[in-house]
């Protein structure tokens, strides 16, 4: 029997996905021909804005290859328009009368942008946004430094404004409402969305309506606005919604509204011909979200294959793909009579979340700035499960919840049901991954992407994945290679952590959070502070330090010891004093009645005991002799212990204390990966014990040594030569230069030695030993030390950060 | 209700919420030592006696993240809800809960 005919016109994300359907429930039932406009394999379009950001190749997105097609034997007509479907011969008509005849025809049209009747909206340079044509235009025209104007501020256009702006152009979004998004986002949502593309390089300008695209040669140079405004422009995209494409349907003589009309078994008027995806219109509704495209297609495969599914309309989620902003949105996203909200901010954080409720249920949510419980509200929202028991702890999300609820988030994730959806880009639901994680012994996220594509495109369902990785294989999972992951929170290493924040501009932990998936809502006490640090050592005129992230004592600038009062230390430099020095230590000992007073090993005086509130005090005395803070409590330069060198001592070879002096007078107050304390010895007797130091310094005859990678505490090691050079001069740019190289490469509490043994010695030496690599690190710290070469007692003494020393409320001491 | 019957609480403002630095906390002095009150990420407030159940550590001066603060003087992690360690050191003691409301945005601890 001969096997019946399916043809296809359409092979965007509908069409294919619609045949994947039909062949996943009965391989060998037709013969299948498929038609697409585009000139190329089936690839997923929602995933444009990356390639356009320059995120993702092309290579990346196709979903079905050239092998799938044959494979499948599928026939494809790339870059063929149909001219005409005729129904009453069953036929779809191609140029000049061929005739490719149908049993069944599945309708896949898709959509066109809508292009505003604009004058000058025929000038070159003008683009819409919706296939990969538009994006190479786009990239074509998107020159470092070339503006580009972006007409429509829904989710395509942001979308679009922000690839544009990573690719180096200027771009701006125009946006007729005063809300962006505003399909998705109320104001709140909207306001933070402003802000954040501003932080991102995008701008944005509300309320304006287009009137003119002005041009110059042919090509567009400038929008101009109602208000007389014009914005000048090398590329102006038009990114105002999309309509389904139909003509092909009316001119068959199909009923057609907005869409082609079908039926809950997604039929149009002629029961032959089917359609499915945005050309459709649905019990009077239009969809353009990937989401309700794989519903129809399911529905459909069933109904082709001898099933009787039914589509009913789809419950819509949408979010952003914009890395490092986080917006999420379904539903009754602005409530409305008979809706109570629950509403939840935190500026510091930039996070708002608005759950609907509505007969005690979720009805619609917006999240900005943390959407990671979308999904989990989305799935509330589709269930209708009656929220009222845990209300109180709903907007803080899943984890929150369920931990009140007595489960774990592992539980959480055991609880879900084998059908709810885990990636929403490829329609991957928890059954199916688990399936292929028992029948096929897949254990690294990779097998999973590969066999499933679950987490393969966007990757925010990532952790989901890991999870259910980890529920199904237990410690098995654990055992994946890779990496030293930073910590609990996140199972990315230093590495890679602190490349995202240099190559792709993050500039906040919440950031870095957000743009690599952290698994906790503000990171812990391992994480936060090794953020802290990448970020201050990579953007240090930009980055505000986050003292909450920071351990007591580098918050409190001192250390604090075993009953909970503090040590000071004062900088001596290179453990040079004086009397002066010494009578306002003394001073200061006996007015706040400090207890002890130690000589510590890095030619320092320790004042033991001090009380927590007496801290600005103390410091303000000490500052009066003109001493500033020793930094003993940080993750940064300590103390440069010296010798006496030419000045005194009858071997001294050059002048060793000079040149301690000098390296702690230009390098204090740099922050590192962990501590670092430097010696200087005036000759090879080596009296300052340079050599078990961090880096260290052996003056000779002929010029200096610099060490690095010593330790005396947990580990004893000594040092290894890292250089040799002839003048005080040029030991300042090498030490500082390793310095750098340490600051930019290391992973947060890693000490040199440990760093050396990681990298290698060898691989350090070549960066310092280059001239130009050398200069451009030395040339970094200088420009750092512009910004933390600032005494923080200093800044305590005036007020700073004054609720760190003083008790909330005094009304309850002595009641 | 009886609306004679008084709350046996003794209630003290003792600020306001905003004076507590998000994922941070601040003290208050009381005759049998101090209370730390902590404010959390997601903007909720836990008051525990500011002394860890490992060695008295004053968990005010910790980093707190999530609705746990890590102690600053070994790093044990104790839940702010219920005061107890975290993880490998769970069921070592506790920092007792001290009662805690909030009012209009300020702060009032409780004394029994």
């Amino acid at each position: 029997m001969p096997r019946e005919k399916l043809v296809v016109i359409g092979n965007g994300m509908a069409g294919c996905r619609a045949v994947q359907e039909v062949l996943k429930r009965d391989p060998d039932r037709y013969d299948i021909t498929i038609f697409g406009a585009e000139p190329r394999v089936n690839y997923d379009r929602i995933m444009l804005s990356p390639v356009l950001a320059g995120e993702k190749s092309f290579a990346d997105i196709v979903i079905n290859d050239e092998a799938w097609y044959r494979d499948n034997s599928i026939e494809l007509h790339a870059g063929v328009a149909i001219d005409a479907i005729d129904r009453a011969a069953k036929v779809v008509r191609i140029g000049e009368g061929i005739e490719i005849p149908y049993d069944r025809l599945i309708l896949a049209t898709g959509s066109d942008p809508i292009r505003l009747p604009l004058p000058g909206a025929d000038l070159k340079g003008v683009v819409a946004f919706r296939d990969l044509d538009d994006v190479e235009a786009m990239i074509a025209a998107a020159k470092p430094g070339a503006k580009a104007v972006v007409i429509g501020g829904g989710l395509l256009g942001i979308e679009a404004a922000y690839g544009l702006s990573r690719r180096g152009m200027d771009a701006t979004v125009i946006h007729l409402l005063d809300v962006l998004m505003e399909r998705q986002l109320d104001a709140s949502a909207g306001f933070l969305l402003v802000e954040a593309l501003a932080a991102k390089g995008v701008a944005t300008i509300l309320e304006a309506q287009s009137e003119e695209i002005v041009g110059q040669d042919g090509r567009v140079c400038g929008l101009k606005l109602k208000d007389g405004r014009v914005l000048p422009c090398d590329l102006l995209v038009m990114a105002v919604g999309i309509r389904p494409a139909t003509s092909l349907a009316k001119a068959a003589g199909l009923i057609v509204n907005r869409g082609v009309v079908v039926d809950d078994a997604l039929t149009t008027s002629d029961p032959a011909i089917y359609a499915i995806g945005e050309c459709v219109e649905h019990r009077g509704q239009c969809y353009g979200l990937v989401a309700p495209i794989w519903e129809m297609c399911r529905t459909l495969g069933e109904a082709l294959t001898g099933g009787a599914g039914t589509y009913e309309g789809s419950a819509l989620s949408t979010r952003l793909k914009v890395s490092g902003v986080d917006v999420f949105s379904a539903g009754k996203h602005l409530g409305g009579e008979g809706c109570e909200d629950i509403v939840f901010r935190d500026a510091g954080r930039g996070v708002y979340k608005r759950i609907v409720l509505e007969a005690g249920k979720v009805a619609g949510a917006v999240l900005f700035g943390d959407a990671a419980d979308g999904a989990w509200y989305f799935d509330l929202m589709k269930s209708g499960e009656a929220v009222g028991d845990f209300r109180e702890t709903l907007v803080f999300g899943q984890a929150a919840t369920e931990g009140l609820r007595g489960l774990d988030p592992s539980a959480a994730v055991a609880a879900m049901a084998d059908t709810a959806e885990v990636c929403g880009c490829n329609g991957v639901c928890k059954g199916q991954i688990t399936g292929a994680i028992a029948s096929q012994g897949l254990n690294t996220l990779d097998a999973v992407r590969a066999v499933t594509k679950a987490s393969a495109s966007c990757g925010t369902c990532t952790p989901l994945v890991e999870k259910l990785l980890k529920l199904s294989l237990g410690d098995a999972f654990q055992a994946q290679t890779g990496p030293k992951p930073v910590c609990a929170c996140t199972h990315h290493g230093h590495d890679t952590v602190r490349r995202a924040i240099v190559e792709d501009g993050l500039k906040s932990a919440l950031a870095v959070m957000q743009a690599l998936e952290w698994s906790t809502p503000d990171g812990c006490a391992s994480c936060r502070p090794a953020l802290n640090y990448y970020l201050l050592c990579a953007w240090p005129a930009e980055y505000r330090d986050d003292r909450q992230s920071r351990f007591i004592n580098e918050r409190a600038h001192a250390n604090i010891q075993k009953d909970g009062t503090y040590s000071v230390v004062p900088r001596m430099w290179g453990g040079v004093t004086s009397a002066a020095e010494l009578r306002a230590i003394a001073d200061v000992v006996d007015k706040f009645e400090i207890p002890t007073v130690k000589v510590t090993g890095g030619q320092r005086i320790d004042l033991l005991g001090v009380k927590k509130d007496d801290l600005p005090a103390v410091w303000a005395d000490l500052n009066a002799a003109g001493m500033v803070s020793g930094h003993a409590y940080a993750k940064g330069l300590r103390t440069v212990k010296t010798c006496v060198g030419t000045d005194w001592c009858r071997f001294g070879t050059q002048d060793s204390t000079g040149l301690g002096v000098r390296l702690e007078k230009f390098m204090w107050g740099s922050w590192t990966p962990a501590k670092v304390k430097m010696g200087v010895s005036g000759c090879p007797r080596n009296c300052a014990e340079a050599t078990c130091k961090d880096v260290g310094v052996i003056c000779v005859d002929s010029g200096y040594e610099i060490h690095v990678g010593g330790a005396a505490g947990l580990h004893i090691r000594g040092t290894e030569i890292l250089t040799k050079v002839a003048s005080e001069d040029e030991a300042v740019w090498a030490i500082c230069a390793v310095t750098q190289l340490y600051r930019e490469n290391a992973w947060y509490l890693e000490r040199i030695y440990k760093w050396m043994d990681r990298v290698g010695l060898d691989w350090i030496r070549s960066q310092i030993e280059d001239p130009e690599t050398r200069r451009a690190l030395y040339d970094r710290f200088a420009y750092s030390q512009r910004f933390f070469r600032i005494d923080p007692w200093a800044e305590r003494v005036a007020g700073r950060d004054s609720h760190e020393f003083n008790p909330l409320s005094r009304r309850m001491e002595f009641a | 209700m009886n609306a004679l019957v008084r709350d046996p609480m003794i209630w003290t403002d003792v600020g306001a919420v905003t004076d507590v630095p998000v994922r941070g906390a601040r003290r208050v002095p009381t005759p049998t030592g101090d209370v730390a009150i902590f404010r959390t990420g997601d903007g909720r407030v836990f008051a525990l006696r500011d002394a860890c159940p490992h060695k008295g550590g004053p968990l005010s001066q910790g980093i707190v993240h999530g609705h746990a603060v890590a102690c600053p003087l070994h790093n044990w992690s104790i839940d702010l809800a219920s005061g107890e360690p975290l993880g490998a050191d769970k069921g070592k003691g506790c920092a007792p809960v001290v009662p805690l409301r909030v009012e209009d945005g300020r702060l009032l601890l409780g004394r029994g």
